[in-house]
C-alpha cells in the first residue's frame, strides 16, 4: 500500500486531528508528556505574580471575506479567544502572513484594517510580524498565523481537566453559524442560506463571567473546528466525567438547521468562532449566566446541560423526545451527503 | 430559532407514541426503513428507545454510497488517478475501493492527497462550470445517487449539451429504489412486515410508485418525512396496517410528496437516461434498477469515453455491508464493527456515509446500558 499522507480530515479538529497529534507530533515534540492539550499553554511565573498564557494558531479560509467576518478578524478572534479560554487577558500578539502572488493590495489592506479594528476592540497590540510571498497557485490568497500572550486573571485558571460532577454547562448562543456561513459563501449550495458567522472576540464576555464566577468557572472552551461535539468530548475525556446536554436548551438558527438537514450534517459538529462553553460550579451558575446575558455577546446564553458521574469520558444528548443518545467525537472533514 | 415552545409537546408525543405501540404491538413485527436519511434520523432522535421489544426497525439499502459496488468505486478511483478532473459529492471521498488494487490509492480522498484532481461539489451544475473553466481538461462527474439526485444530473447534462461543453462526462452509477425493493422482497430469508418508504425519493417518484409492491407482495408501505413526528407517524401507520392485516400505501409526508411525484423531474431524468440493469452491493444485479445514457446523450458517458472497466470485485475483507444493506444482519453483528471499522478508519462504505447504517449505529447506537433508560 502507498505511504500514508496528510488528508483534509487531519485538519477537521476531530478524531483524525487528535490522531495526528498522538502519533506524530507529541511523541517528537513532547517526549516527557508535559503538555496538556489546552487552547493556550501557561508559562510558570515568579511567585506572587500572575501566570502568562501563550497560544499560536494558523488561519486558512476560503473565501477570505464571508458574511460576518474575514480572515483578519478571524485570526485575531481565534488567537485572543484561545487566551481568554485560560482566563487570560490578551495583551500582545504576533502575526506572520504568507501572501500569494497576485493578491490585490486592496484586499490585503482590507484584511489588515479588519485585524486592526478587532485588536482595538480587544485592547491588544501586534508587536512583531513577518511576511512571505509564495508563487501564484501556491496559496489561497493568504494564510495567517498568529501567536498571543496574555496575563491570567484568575487562579486556578480554567482548564479542560477541571470539570466536576454537578457543574452546569453554559453557552452564549446558537451553534454552527460560522461553519455554515463560510460553507455557503464558498460553495454553490444550490439553495440560499441566510447565516452570518458568529466570529467575535470573547475576552470582554469572559472577563464578566470570571468576575461573576471566579475560580468556580472550572472550564472554558471555544467550540471551533469540530464544533460543540468535539469541545465537550475533549472536556469529558480530560476531566474523566460524563456530560449530558439537552437538545431542548440548545439553539440552532433556522438557517443552520435547514442547511444541516440538507447536507446531512449535525449542527453539534459545525465550527463556531464566537462561542464559549463554560463549566461552572452549581453555586455560581446563575450568577455567571446572568453576567453572560447582560453582555452584548451573551444575550442568547443558556444552561444546556451538566456534568454527571456516569459514563466518564462520554457526552450524552437528551433529545427533544426525551430519549438519549451519544454525542461522538466527530471524525474529520465534513463531507456533504448524497441523497 | 428552533428552540421551540413545542419541546414539552414533543416529549408528550413521544410518550404517547410509546404507549400506543406498547398496546398495538402484540406479535413480533419487522419493519425496514429503506432510506439512509431515515436510519440517521432514527438514530439521532433515539427513536429506537421508544419501541417495544417486539418491534424491530431494520435499515435497508437506501444509502447511495453504500450500494455502489466495489468495482464501481475502484473504477472511479482509477479514473481519478488517470489525470482527469473528477467531481463528486462529498461522501464518496472516503469510501474504500478494492484494497489489493496494486499501488492504487484506496480512496478518492487519498488519491487527492497524492495529487489527483478530485473536487467535492454540491450540485452537478458545478461540474459543468468546472468543465467550462478548464476547456483543456476532461471533467468527469460521479453520478451516484437515487431518483433524488438523478434528475439534477440529467439537468446538468442537458445544460452541458445546450452550451456545447465537450469536455464533461458522467460516470452514471445511479440506482432506482422500487426495483431494489422488489428484489429485496423476493430474496429468501428477508421477512419484512412493512416498509418505511423514503421521503426525498418519494417527492420525485410519488407515493403511487409503491402501489405495485403492495399489490404483488401484500406489504404495508408508509411514506414518511424526517422530522421525529413524521417518522413516528409512519411507524404507527405501518403497525396499524400490520395489526389490521391490511396493506396499502399511507402517505404520511403529504406536505412534500404527491401521489404522482414530480413529473417534471422524472421527464428530465428519462430524457437523458433509460432504465438499465445494474448491480447493487448486497443485492446483486437487478433488472432495470439503474440508469444508462440514451443514444442521444451517449457522448456524455464517462465509462465509454474513458474506456473505464468496472470489474466484479469482492467486498472488502471482513465487511458485511451486503448483509447489512439487505437487513439480514444489523451493523453490530458485523465482526469488524468498532474494531477496526470506525468512521475515521472505515472498512466498508456503510461506515463512511452519514447515511450508512453502520455509521448511524456507531454514532448514535452505543450507550452504556445504565443510561439507556428513557425519561419520557
Ligand atoms: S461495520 Fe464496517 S465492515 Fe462491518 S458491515 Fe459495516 S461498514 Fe462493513
Amino acid at each position: 500500500m502507498a505511504e500514508p499522507v496528510v488528508t483534509l480530515a487531519h485538519g477537521g479538529g476531530g478524531a483524525s486531528t487528535r490522531q495526528l497529534l498522538r502519533d506524530i507530533l507529541l511523541p517528537l515534540l513532547d517526549p516527557a508528556h508535559a503538555l496538556h492539550l489546552e487552547d493556550a499553554a501557561l508559562l510558570p511565573a515568579a511567585a506572587g505574580s500572575p501566570a502568562w498564557a501563550i497560544t499560536t494558531d494558523g488561519f486558512t479560509v476560503r473565501p477570505l471575506f464571508f458574511p460576518g467576518g474575514d480572515i483578519g478578524k478571524l485570526a485575531v478572534c481565534g488567537t485572543v479567544n484561545d487566551l481568554a479560554m485560560r482566563g487570560a487577558r490578551p495583551e500582545v500578539l504576533t502575526v506572520s502572513m504568507v501572501l500569494e502572488e497576485g493578491l490585490p493590495l486592496g484586499t490585503l489592506e482590507r484584511v489588515v484594517a479588519s485585524m486592526r479594528a478587532t485588536l482595538d476592540a480587544v485592547g491588544a497590540v501586534v508587536v512583531a510580524g513577518d511576511t512571505k510571498v509564495v508563487e501564484r497557485g501556491r496559496g489561497d490568497g493568504m494564510f495567517l498565523s498568529m501567536s498571543g500572550l496574555g496575563k491570567v486573571q484568575v487562579s486556578p485558571p480554567p482548564a479542560a481537566f477541571r470539570a466536576q460532577p454537578g457543574d452546569q454547562v453554559l453557552i452564549n448562543g446558537p451553534i454552527g453559524d460560522h461553519g455554515i456561513a463560510v460553507l455557503a459563501a464558498r460553495e454553490n449550495l444550490g439553495f440560499s442560506v441566510a447565516v452570518e458567522s458568529d466570529c467575535a472576540p470573547l475576552w470582554s464576555l469572559v472577563e464578566t463571567m470570571l468576575s461573576a464566577g471566579g475560580p468556580d468557572v472550572h472550564v472554558l472552551r471555544d467550540p471551533t473546528r469540530g464544533g460543540l461535539a468535539a469541545a465537550l468530548n475533549e472536556i469529558a475525556a480530560d476531566s474523566r466525567v460524563g456530560v449530558i446536554i439537552r437538545e431542548a436548551d440548545l439553539t440552532v438558527t433556522a438557517g443552520v438547521r435547514g442547511a444541516c438537514d440538507l447536507l446531512g450534517f449535525d449542527p453539534l459538529t459545525i465550527a463556531n468562532e464566537g462561542k464559549v462553553v463554560a463549566f461552572v460550579a452549581p453555586r455560581q451558575a446563575t450568577a455567571v449566566l446572568e453576567a453572560m446575558r447582560a453582555h452584548p455577546l451573551g444575550r442568547g446564553s443558556a444552561v444546556i446541560g451538566e456534568v454527571i458521574t456516569d459514563s466518564p469520558g462520554r457526552v450524552l444528548l437528551e433529545t427533544d423526545l426525551g430519549t438519549r443518545r451519544l454525542v461522538d467525537m466527530p471524525g474529520g472533514e465534513l463531507l456533504p451527503r448524497i441523497c | 430559532m428552533t428552540r421551540a415552545s413545542t419541546d414539552g409537546q414533543r416529549v408528550l408525543a413521544a410518550h404517547r407514541f410509546r404507549q400506543m405501540l406498547a398496546e398495538l404491538v402484540d406479535r413480533p413485527i419487522r419493519l425496514m426503513e429503506v432510506c439512509g436519511t431515515h436510519s440517521q434520523a432514527i438514530g439521532r432522535f433515539g427513536l429506537r428507545q421508544l419501541l417495544p421489544a417486539d418491534l424491530r426497525l431494520l435499515s435497508g439499502p437506501g444509502c447511495p454510497v453504500c450500494v455502489t459496488t466495489p468495482g464501481e468505486i475502484s473504477a472511479m478511483i482509477a479514473l481519478a488517478t488517470s489525470g482527469v478532473i473528477v467531481c463528486t459529492f462529498g461522501d464518496m471521498m472516503r469510501v474504500p475501493g478494492h484494497t489489493d488494487n496494486g499501488s492504487a490509492p484506496p480512496t478518492l480522498s487519498l488519491a487527492k492527497a497524492q495529487g489527483a484532481d478530485v473536487r467535492v461539489v454540491y450540485s452537478p451544475l458545478q461540474a459543468v462550470e468546472i468543465a467550462q473553466a478548464h476547456p483543456d481538461r476532461e471533467v468527469v462527474f460521479l453520478g451516484v445517487g437515487f431518483e433524488t439526485t438523478a434528475p439534477a444530473v440529467a439537468a446538468a447534462v442537458l445544460s452541458a449539451a445546450r452550451q456545447r461543453v465537450p469536455n464533461l462526462s458522467v460516470f452514471a452509477a445511479h440506482k432506482l429504489v422500487p426495483p431494489a425493493l422488489v428484489a429485496l422482497l423476493q430474496s429468501p430469508g428477508v421477512a419484512l412486515d412493512g416498509l418505511l418508504c423514503p421521503g426525498h425519493v418519494s417527492t420525485i417518484i410519488g407515493a403511487q410508485a409503491y402501489a405495485p409492491l403492495v399489490q404483488q407482495y401484500g406489504i404495508p408501505c408508509a411514506v414518511a418525512g424526517f422530522a421525529p413526528g413524521e417518522i413516528m407517524a409512519g411507524i404507527l401507520s405501518l403497525v396499524r396496517q400490520v395489526r389490521a392485516g391490511e396493506a396499502r400505501v399511507d402517505n404520511d409526508y403529504a406536505r412534500a410528496v404527491r401521489p404522482e411525484g414530480n413529473p417534471l423531474a422524472l421527464r428530465t431524468m428519462y430524457e437523458v437516461f433509460r432504465p438499465a440493469d445494474t448491480t447493487w452491493r448486497g443485492l446483486g444485479t437487478i433488472a432495470d434498477s439503474g440508469l444508462a445514457f440514451r443514444e442521444a446523450y451517449r457522448g456524455f458517458d464517462a465509462v465509454a469515453r474513458h474506456g473505464v472497466e468496472v470489474a466484479v470485485l469482492p467486498e472488502p475483507p471482513g465487511c458485511c455491508c451486503g448483509a447489512v444493506l439487505r437487513g439480514a444482519i444489523s451493523p453490530r453483528d458485523c465482526p469488524s464493527f468498532g474494531d477496526p471499522c470506525r468512521p475515521e478508519s472505515p472498512v466498508g462504505p456503510c461506515m463512511v456515509s452519514s447515511e450508512g447504517s453502520c455509521a448511524a449505529e456507531w454514532r448514535y447506537g452505543q450507550l452504556a446500558p445504565e443510561v439507556r433508560e428513557v425519561t419520557a
